[in-house]
């Protein structure tokens, strides 16, 4: 897919200033789109064949502003190309949920919920998926720390299983 | 912890767990049952149990020293996972493997699709309650870890991929192994077909249960042989070849109602694909003759052991790969391959360094098995059963 491809002249006449930035690696298309305009630009790459939502996930550039990459990719099942979508977010922000528009959303979206912490607005049950109901913090972003901390104590020392001690002591 | 329910204590439904250690679960999946009577009002898949944080391991691993992560995936086709994994660092290098690599990575991806769609259909049947079925079945797949022991000295964790090519040539013994297989596995499909395609009872229990529109399972992110079922001819091998798959001549079975029997019909008409597969790379195997099997480009891939022990300069490469790693570009890729359960991607984001900055698996069971509740909803239990065997969940890839 090169960066004259159809679709972005689309995106660019019907809603202009949605693309931000654009680049091709390796025959990978990525679009990052601005975050107001991005169910539009949803909706029109939707209309426009890439109808199958491949994956949802993020990309935390801690030292950056906006901080987060929530990174969708597209797959076209007719022409089979792929399209990548990307919207920049800072911490607390919310993206819009897809799961009303695309059922398979709903896990890629609670999963990046719990690794990340990002919010998705509109989601029906946005809960933790894969980490348990009162894990503190998110793991996959880049300032948890890898031995994990002591995720079986709270900030007190107190255990979430009942024993005084955490397993480091 | 616990888990959210509609459940109010005044009414109707019972609450049962399937998992997460049922024997119908697969792994250590959990599915919270809402029952009035035997009828499913709601099913909630608690997922997780089997989260090992592979792709927070991967961040501060090499490029090489994920691939044994990789195995740990799908463990039902942990070939294909190294296949996936290798292609996807290759494509950001923009890199290829050479010729015989090439062939070898389609024969063993198609061993381990085979071996994989045996514990699928083999384990479902034993579900169903047809339990010979199964037994005809793992004997090939037995025969399918002796083969990869062969190749990659491992049966389930393989790792017999490199980033550039394989981890060794295969012995002879590999190449007779596959020649008897290939036929062994023929009568096998035809017995499993005997004792289960034309089965009333069989034909009762999975006709119409788990049927999915084309469009559904579209929305839904369905892949592999549950997509195909339902009708959409997607496969990657011929859609997006990759591994010149272009050039081998098969077919991709499709569906029309996407229901268990459709998944069943599917699958073992890919099994007997894959085999066909095998056989054109056995022959291309023996026309191409030997080679190497791994990129010649020592900034990439281990450079010989006696060329190390005996040179200056393998030395310092053979120090250089260990300590610092491959040289990265920076950049972000997402490769897929058809695995036996459908896409498998890996995204790949680098900033130079020696590990990957992200790393990100979409395993094919993921978005199949989010559609558990309204592939369940309003049937018996049993039927969730049947849903759950033919939706080939491995909670290895699905938690990751």
């Amino acid at each position: 897919m090169t960066p004259e491809h159809p679709i972005l002249q689309r995106i660019d006449e019907q809603l202009p200033g949605a693309i931000l930035d654009r680049h091709d690696f390796r025959g990978d298309l990525t679009l990052v789109v601005s975050r107001e305009r991005f169910l539009d630009v949803v909706d029109l790459i939707f209309a426009d064949g890439f109808q199958m939502l491949v994956d949802i996930t993020a990309v935390d550039w801690f030292q950056r502003d906006p901080r987060f990459d929530v990174v969708y990719h597209w797959l076209n099942l007719v022409s089979q190309e792929r399209l990548r979508i990307k919207i920049r977010v800072n911490d607390g922000q919310a993206v819009p949920s897809l799961v009303s528009r695309i059922k398979g959303a709903n896990w890629f979206e609670r999963e990046t919920f719990d690794l990340f912490g990002i919010p998705f607005d509109g989601h029906p049950e946005l809960k933790r998926l894969l980490m348990w109901e009162d894990f503190p913090g998110h793991p996959l972003r880049k300032d948890f720390p890898l031995d994990g901390g002591d995720v079986f104590c709270d900030d007190n020392g107190a255990s979430y299983s009942g024993c005084a001690h955490s397993l480091n002591d | 912890m616990a888990t959210q329910t509609t459940l109010s204590l005044d009414n109707e439904r019972m609450i049962v767990n399937l998992g997460p250690s049922h024997p119908s679960t697969h792994g250590t999946l959990r599915i919270v049952l809402e029952l009035e009577g035997e009828f499913i009002q709601r099913a909630t898949p608690e997922i997780g149990y089997l989260h090992r944080g592979v792709e927070k391991l991967g961040e501060s691993l090499s490029y090489q020293q994920f691939i044994p992560l990789t195995d740990r995936l799908n463990y039902c086709s942990s070939m294909m996972n190294n296949v996936g994994y290798t292609l996807a660092v290759e494509k950001l290098l923009g890199i290829q493997d050479p010729p015989r690599s090439r062939v070898l990575r389609v024969l063993v991806s198609e061993l381990a699709r085979i071996g994989d769609h045996i514990v699928c259909v083999g384990i479902n049947a034993v579900d169903i309650g047809a339990f010979s079925a199964f037994l005809y079945l793992f004997k090939q797949r037995e025969a399918i870890y002796d083969l990869f022991e062969l190749a990659a000295g491992q049966r389930l964790h393989t790792s017999f991929t490199r980033i550039g090519g394989l981890m060794r040539d295969v012995p002879d013994a590999f190449l007779e192994g596959c020649e008897r297989f290939v036929e062994d596995t023929h009568r096998s499909i035809d017995e499993l077909e005997s004792l289960l395609t034309r089965n009333p009872i069989w034909a009762d229990r999975t006709k119409g249960v788990g049927a999915i529109q084309a469009a559904d399972a579209v929305a839904w992110g369905y892949t592999g042989p549950c997509l195909r079922a339902a009708g959409v001819a997607q496969d990657l091998r011929k859609a997006q070849p990759y591994l010149d798959y272009e050039t081998y001549d098969f077919d991709i079975p499709v569906g029309t109602s996407g229901d268990v029997f459709d998944r069943y019909l599917v699958r073992v008409e890919e099994m007997r694909q894959s085999l066909s597969i095998i056989r054109q790379a056995l022959d291309r195997l023996k026309e191409m003759g030997p080679g190497p099997v791994i990129i010649d480009d020592y900034k990439i891939a281990l450079p010989p052991k006696d060329k190390v022990y005996s040179r200056m300069e393998s030395l310092i490469h053979h120090f250089k790969l260990v300590m610092h790693g491959v040289e990265m570009p920076v950049g972000e890729v997402y490769a897929a391959t058809e695995a036996a359960n459908g896409e498998l991607g890996f995204y790949i984001v680098s900033d130079g360094g020696k590990s990957p900055y992200r790393i990100h698996v979409r395993p094919p069971c993921y978005p199949i098995f989010s559609s558990l509740d309204e592939q369940v909803k309003g049937k018996l239990i049993a039927d969730a059963v049947a849903i759950l065997g033919s939706m080939n969940v491995i909670a290895g890839e699905l938690d990751r």
